[in-house]
């Protein structure tokens, strides 16, 4: 598939990000660059030098909201993606208001309990839609243990087993790693949808 | 029972047992956890009361802080 191709299908498709931090700017960032066609972003957060160490925002938005300094950052390196940002602390009801129309659902949190509830949400509320969750990232090191693991709609990228703690600092490289697999997870899926559509239409 | 957890075939030394049981005869000690069987949602207050059938495809997730 020639990137003409691929941008032509990803045009028409929308990827909602829970959560703006380490993993879902960086995922959105990825989407951008490829060319997806929109993204719904939500985030309650703003700012903090804290998280200049692994998310995908500068000196110079200390304070901002991180949905609108995402958007802005999306804005200078690809225009053309549409962006529908929420600031908002996510719940299962909002959950299921701002994502509906979404082909496929990031889940960026960075607390276990909010995991938890975008994905009993998502597998309860919208079971054919797919969702795709970071877990365990912290530290340094190990690459090869990260991976990903399917259940039917739900994708689980990490190595399942790193949380936070005071000796495994969340870290760029490994935060990093997971939002890369998380967006080339979400192209995958977008993608093969459309590949099928293609083969039915060829044997035709 | 045979049954699959999490993508991987598992015997389990039963012949009856709730997911609440499966959950703690395999000492899973995290407290939050996401369980599916056969790609249906099993909310926590249901794991006492869901029963696992010999071939059932069984999930159950550790939530990892981080992000």
């Amino acid at each position: 598939m020639t990137f003409k191709e691929i941008k032509t299908i990803l045009k028409k498709k929308r990827v909602g990000i829970a959560g703006c931090g380490g993993l879902g700017s960086n995922c959105a960032v990825a989407l951008a660059r490829t060319g997806i066609g929109k993204l719904v972003l939500a985030d309650f957060d703003v700012v903090r030098r804290s998280n200049l160490n692994r998310q995908h925002y500068f000196t110079d938005q200390l304070g901002q909201k991180k949905v609108f300094a995402l958007e802005d950052n999306i804005y200078f390196i690809n225009p053309s993606v549409k962006i529908e940002s929420h600031h908002i602390k996510l719940d299962p009801e909002s959950i299921v208001k701002i994502f509906k129309k979404c082909d496929v659902i990031i889940e960026a949190f960075d607390e276990a309990e909010m995991k938890q509830m975008i994905i009993e949400t998502v597998l309860d509320k919208f079971p054919d839609k797919p969702i795709i969750s970071g877990m365990g990232m912290a530290g340094f090191g190990d690459s090869n243990s990260i991976r990903m693991e399917q259940y039917a709609n739900l994708y689980i990228c990490g190595d399942m087993k790193t949380g936070i703690s005071e000796e495994t600092p969340p870290l760029a490289p490994r935060v990093g790693i997971v939002a890369m697999m998380q967006a080339n997870q979400a192209i995958q899926i977008l993608l093969a949808s459309e590949i099928d559509l293609g083969f039915k239409k060829a044997r035709e | 029972m045979k049954i699959i957890l999490n993508n991987r075939e598992e015997v389990i030394d039963r012949d009856t047992i709730t997911l609440e049981e499966l959950i703690q005869y395999k000492s899973y000690t995290f407290k939050l956890l996401v369980t599916k069987i056969n790609d249906q949602l099993v909310k926590k207050d249901d794991r006492k009361i869901t029963h696992i059938k010999d071939g059932d495809k069984v999930v159950v997730l550790h939530m990892i802080s981080g992000g």
